[in-house]
Order: structure tokens, then C-alpha cells, then sequence
């Protein structure tokens, strides 16, 4: 039977927990996206719809230690790190209760004490930070990884450059997983680079580069696993590429009008949702009913968690000036 | 034709591309079919008219305004645009070091006629995509910056920006473009025009008075003009009558026209989104209080954004961006006491 290698090496419970957080991905976006359109929620929004199995696959093999870093798409992220929807929509809501007291937002999602630095929505931003936070695991002898998420398009600036190369240089224990999923905002990876795989660009730091189908979980999960196996034995960064897509928009209520529907709905029968939870039902791992309990579960989190967002309070108007230097207040 | 700035801005371009060959324009999402048209539709539609010159670029702000340096010194006319005036900073150097210097350091032999356009404004979407740059780039001789508050100006500006030797920094402010459609903007404010069919350029370096008055100067730029203007509205019944400045060009600033104004009234207050520190308020208060302080009825003020990056949240949004009312209070309390 097709994984049944892997589905026996991760076991039931973390297969139950992929699963799990995953469809919470779904859930909580598509929750939200129709809370945005509804005029509801405020802000703007980068969702993740359809790259699910890349962050989950690259969290579940992290430990409490290990740090990622996210993009402005950082809701998959955060959920697959495992901070609390509630606190997430606390934030999306601007909440006092937000897991970054309502200052950051959709796009700066993230909590150090659960492992995620508040996402950067600088494009290619958070790349030479985690090599940073990487270099300082190593310094102290720590056995922890930093873990930066970015896109096909991150690939693209100069931080991309310099943070791989002083990682290479420095042998940090980091990974940098690309998340190509074939655009950047409206521009396809065609226009914008002149190689197939981003894994390639690898070379020219002289690390490891590697490639995984990011519509496949246990896919990520294997490719990932050894990457970051290697960075925590000192082995030295890995550039790990995810072919993925995006089955949503780039931001907002964009329509994706600068994709063919014939590429739209190529990628939407390789949604990664169904395709593990196939894989759950033909191995036995779970029966279909199972799974809509856990659907049904999944849906009801995602409610509560809209409740306890809306009901939060605001923010005290004095907060705007908590919290922005350690060893003063803000001078007027 | 009464047009939006989004799309006032489009047809400035249009203009100038169809006038001269050397325009082009570089960014990134400008010209992808079935795309937006930049982050809030400026560019819409170019490419079928100019595809040769609309340049789509990675995502690369560092090569997108280098490449518009090098172009510009070798005689064309770039305009280059980022989709939020704070990834600037990634193109910082090409921008402070090469752009702003080459000519200086050429001793004068060479010329870089860049234009740059970059959306600023507290909008909804935190600290990373708020900031409002003026101040930054006031700070950096070799530039010229301009800020129009309406469409009228905006392709007034753009034209004489294009035309001029010079480089232009354009700041364009997110909830007064117009765009329409799925790149709207929520709290948008009508900064539409009527939009002459022929030629016109708004001169750089000149201000307008946008509302006459005798108690106290007003100055204010972008959607801080628009918040003076209201502030002045609700003034007026009250009995205070606000002289409202825009400046129109922050660099060089129209000193004759701030100042005149200032001689006038003996009062006035600036109104930025920004931080107070450092700010676009600090030089042109300054530039008041050494010019003509004897005219001085009360001291130069300032409102200011508090000395914060922007906050996520709506609520603390709000308080973070001077807003008419509080401009008023200022206004009221200033001339109560002075
Ligand atoms: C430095 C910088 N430039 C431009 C943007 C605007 N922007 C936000 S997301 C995005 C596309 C990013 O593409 P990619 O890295 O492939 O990530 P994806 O959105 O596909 O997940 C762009 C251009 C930005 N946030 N930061
Ligand atoms: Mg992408």
C-alpha cells in the first residue's frame, strides 16, 4: 500500500494531530475570508488556502526549542506552530487578547513563546533574521533550528541572497523552505526567473538544496524532517523548495483573473486536504466518519474561537505607547 | 473629465509615455494581464497601449530602482514604482547613495531624471505597511519630493516630474487614489478632480492656499490636507478663521508662500500622520521660526502621529492618526491662549 512506510514511522497520534491542524487551516480561513468580504473583520488578508500540507508538514517535525519565521501569509503558519486560533483572531479582530495585543495584525501573526517570531510582511524580510536566530543557536552550542518560510517570489531579493550565503558561510542550523507556489502576487514565477526550481539557487551557496510536493504532507514531512536533522547535527542550512499553489487569492478579494482556469483546476484536483485524507482512509489510519468528526470539531474550534475573538475588549488607548522600547517610555 | 488620482496619475503617464519614447515605467504587478495595475491601479491597462515599456519586474526593489538609475543617467525616463512607500527601504542605497549623489559626486556632469512613486498612509494593515516617509527623505539632499492631495495635482505633478532633470520622489496616499474595484480602499476621501483633456503641469516647488483665513496657518499634506480642511469647517462655526496650506512640494518647500501665509496670520500649526520625531513639522517649523519669528503670536505646533510605529488595531488606529477633531482642538486651544 502506497506510504504505508511513512504513515507507520509517524505513527497514529501525529497523523491524527497533521490531520487535525490542517483542516483547522481550512476551517480558519475560510472563516475568515468570508468574515473579510462581509465588511467584518478589518484590515487586509494574504490567505493560505491549498498550502496547508507545507506548513504543517514542516511543523510537525520541529521541536519546542525550534523557531520558524512567517511572511504576510503567516495564518497557516501560526496554526501549524500551534499558537491558539482564539489569540489569532484576537488579533485579526485587533484585540487586546491577540497574540500580539492587536498591534500586529493579519500580516505580523506570531508568538516567540510558542516558537514563531511575529511574522515579517517584508518580502523576503525575515530570511537574513533567521539565519540570526540560527547563528545564535549555534553560538551557545544549542541543538535548535530557525526555520524561515517565504515564497518563490522572496527568492527574488537581495535578503534572499544574503541571508543564504552568511548561512552557508556560518554553517547555521536553519532551513529555508520556499513555499513556490507558481506566483507572486499577480506575477507568474515564469516572468520573474529564468530556472525551474528554486532549489537549484542552492548551488551557488555551496548547501544543500531539495525538493518536496508541497500538496503532499507526508511528502513535506519526510523532505523536511531530514533538513532539519541535518541543521540540529550541524550538518549546515538546507534550501528546501515546496511546489505548491495557492487555491485562493493573493490578498483580499482578488479573483486570480491572471490565471488560466485550466491551471486553476489542475491544482485544484491536487488539493492537498482530500488527497491525505485518502491516504488516512486507505491505510486504515482513519474510517470517513472519523475524519467528519474531526471536521466537525475542527468547526466548532474555529466558532468558538470567532466568539472569543469578537467578544474581546480593545485595546486601552494607552497601549499605542506600550511596548516599544525596553529601558524607556516613549518620549513625546 | 472628473477622474480619481488613481486614474488621473494613469492618464499623466499615458500622456507622457505617448509624448516622449524615453518614459518608461519599472515595478512590480504594473502590467501582468488580468492584474491590477500596481497595488492600486495607477498603472491599469498600460501594457496593451506601451508593452515594450511597462516593465514588469520580480520582486526586487533594489534592482527595480538601481535599474532606474542606470537607465535614467544613460538618457531615459524611468518612473519606478514600490507598492508601499516602506519597501523604499529595500532600495534604500540606490535610492540615498546612487540616485541622490551620482550627480554631485559626477561634479555636476551627470544627470539622473528618475521618477519615484511610492503609496503611503495609515491603513488598516500594520506597522510594515503605514509608514509615511516624507521625513525620511526630507533629510536627503539630491532628491525632490512632492505629495499632491488631489487628482488635479497629482497629474500635474507627475508630468513636471517626468519632464525634470531632476529626481522626484512621489508620495501618493492610499485612501486618497480612487481605485476602484477589488483594490477599493475602505475610509477612501473624494480627492477627485475635473482633469483638463490638454496639457498642464503643476510647477515643483509651489503650494497653494487651499482655504483663505486670518486667525491661523493650517499646513498639511496629502490626507492631512483633507483632515485640515474639514478641521477648518468645523472652525468656522465657532467663529476661527483657518488659512489652510498644502504644500504641494515638501522638497524644496514654497517658503514664500508658507511664510507669507504665517506673516498674516501670526499663528500655525502643522499637521502630519507621521511621528512627531524628526518630522516633516520639525523642518518646517523650523524654517518659521528662523525666518520670521518676530511675527510669532504664538508658538510654532505641531500634530502629530505619537513617536510610535502604526498600530494593527482600528481602535488604536484611529488615535494614532491626527484626525479632524483633533486637529480642531488644537487650532481652538492655540488661539485661546494666544
Ligand atoms: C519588499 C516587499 N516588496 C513587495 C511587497 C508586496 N507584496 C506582498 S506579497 C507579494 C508577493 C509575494 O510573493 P511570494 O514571495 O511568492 O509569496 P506568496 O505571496 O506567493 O506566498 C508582494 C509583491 C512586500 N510585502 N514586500
Ligand atoms: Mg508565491
Amino acid at each position: 500500500m502506497a506510504y504505508e512506510g511513512i504513515i507507520t514511522r509517524i505513527g497514529k497520534e501525529k497523523l491524527t494531530e497533521m490531520l487535525r491542524r490542517m483542516l483547522e487551516i481550512r476551517g480558519f480561513e475560510e472563516k475568515i475570508r468570508f468574515l473579510f468580504l462581509e465588511g467584518e473583520m478589518p484590515g487586509t488578508i494574504h490567505q493560505y488556502i491549498g498550502m496547508e500540507a507545507c506548513a504543517v508538514g514542516v511543523c510537525s517535525v520541529l521541536e519546542k526549542g525550534d523557531v520558524i519565521a512567517s511572511t504576510h501569509r503567516p495564518h497557516g503558519h501560526a496554526i501549524a506552530r500551534g499558537l491558539s486560533m482564539d489569540a489569532m483572531m484576537g488579533e485579526l479582530y485587533g484585540r487586546a487578547t491577540g497574540c500580539c495585543m492587536g498591534k500586529g495584525g493579519s500580516m505580523h501573526m506570531g508568538d516567540l513563546s510558542k516558537g514563531m517570531l511575529p511574522a515579517i510582511a517584508i518580502v523576503g524580510g525575515n530570511i537574513p533574521v533567521v539565519t540570526g536566530m540560527a547563528l545564535a543557536f549555534k553560538l551557545r552550542n544549542e541543538r535548535r533550528v530557525a526555520v524561515s518560510f517565504f515564497g518563490d517570489g522572496a527568492s527574488n531579493e537581495g535578503a534572499f541572497h544574503e541571508g543564504l550565503n552568511m548561512a552557508a558561510v556560518t554553517k547555521a542550523p536553519a532551513v529555508f523552505v520556499c513555499e513556490n507556489n507558481l506566483y507572486g502576487a499577480s506575477t507568474s514565477i515564469k516572468r520573474a526567473l529564468k530556472i525551474e526550481n528554486i532549489a537549484d539557487r542552492a548551488l551557488s551557496y555551496g548547501i544543500r538544496g531539495d525538493i518536496a510536493d508541497g500538496m503532499n504532507v507526508l511528502d513535506v514531512y519526510e523532505h523536511a524532517k531530514e533538513a532539519v536533522d541535518r541543521a540540529r547535527s550541524a550538518e549546515g542550512p538546507t534550501l528546501l523548495e515546496l511546489k505548491t499553489f495557492r487555491l485562493c487569492g493573493h490578498s483580499r478579494r482578488d479573483p486570480n483573473n491572471y490565471m488560466s482556469d485550466e491551471e486553476k483546476e489542475e491544482w485544484k484536483n491536487k488539493d492537498p486536504l482530500p488527497y491525505f485524507e485518502n491516504i488516512l482512509k486507505n491505510n486504515e489510519i482513519f474510517t470517513g466518519e472519523e475524519i467528519a468528526d474531526i471536521k466537525q470539531s475542527v468547526e466548532r474550534s474555529v466558532e468558538k474561537a470567532i466568539e472569543f475573538g469578537k467578544g474581546s475588549p480593545e485595546p486601552d488607548p494607552a497601549d499605542i505607547r506600550k511596548g516599544l522600547y525596553v529601558t524607556m517610555e516613549v518620549p513625546e | 473629465m472628473r477622474m480619481g488620482i488613481a486614474e488621473a496619475l494613469r492618464k499623466a503617464i499615458h500622456d507622457e509615455m505617448e509624448r516622449d519614447k524615453s518614459v518608461f515605467c519599472i515595478g512590480e504587478d504594473i502590467g501582468i494581464p488580468g492584474g491590477y495595475g500596481g497595488a492600486f491601479t495607477v498603472t491599469l491597462g498600460l501594457e496593451k497601449d506601451f508593452r515594450e515599456r511597462i516593465i514588469d519586474t520580480p520582486i526586487s526593489e533594489a534592482g527595480i530602482f538601481g535599474a532606474a538609475c542606470g537607465a535614467a543617467i544613460m538618457g531615459m525616463r524611468p518612473i519606478a514604482d514600490v507598492q508601499y512607500g516602506d519597501f523604499l527601504f529595500c532600495a534604500m542605497d540606490q535610492v540615498v547613495d546612487q540616485i541622490a549623489k551620482l550627480r554631485y559626486m559626477s561634479g555636476g556632469k551627470l544627470k539622473v531624471p528618475v521618477v519615484m512613486r511610492a503609496p503611503v498612509g495609515v491603513t488598516g494593515r500594520g506597522a510594515q505597511h503605514s509608514q509615511n516617509l516624507e521625513s525620511y527623505f526630507m533629510s536627503c539632499p539630491g532628491i525632490k519630493i512632492v505629495a499632491p492631495a488631489t487628482a488635479y495635482d497629482a497629474a500635474g505633478l507627475l508630468k513636471s516630474a517626468v519632464r525634470d532633470d531632476d529626481p522626484v520622489l512621489m508620495f501618493e496616499h492610499k485612501l486618497l487614489y480612487g481605485s476602484k474595484g477589488i483594490r477599493a480602499e475602505s475610509g477612501s476621501i473624494d480627492a477627485s478632480s475635473d482633469i483638463p483633456e490638454d496639457d498642464y503641469t503643476v510647477p515643483i516647488g509651489r503650494g497653494i492656499i487651499r482655504r483663505e483665513g486670518q486667525d491661523i496657518t493650517v499646513i498639511g499634506s496629502l490626507l492631512m490636507m483633507h483632515f485640515s480642511l474639514q478641521a477648518s469647517q468645523m472652525l468656522e462655526g465657532v467663529g476661527i478663521s483657518c488659512e489652510v496650506i498644502d504644500p504641494r512640494t515638501l522638497w524644496p518647500l514654497d517658503l514664500e508662500l508658507i511664510l507669507g501665509s504665517v506673516k498674516k496670520t501670526g499663528r500655525v500649526v502643522i499637521v502630519e500622520e507621521s511621528p512627531k520625531q524628526g518630522g516633516v513639522g520639525a523642518e518646517i517649523g523650523m524654517q518659521i521660526a528662523e525666518n520670521i519669528p518676530d511675527y510669532l503670536l504664538a508658538p510654532v505646533t505641531r500634530v502629530a502621529a505619537p513617536n510610535t510605529p502604526a498600530p494593527f488595531s482600528p481602535t488604536l488606529e484611529k488615535l494614532y492618526v491626527p484626525q479632524p477633531e483633533r486637529i480642531a482642538d488644537t487650532i481652538k486651544r492655540l488661539i485661546e491662549e494666544y
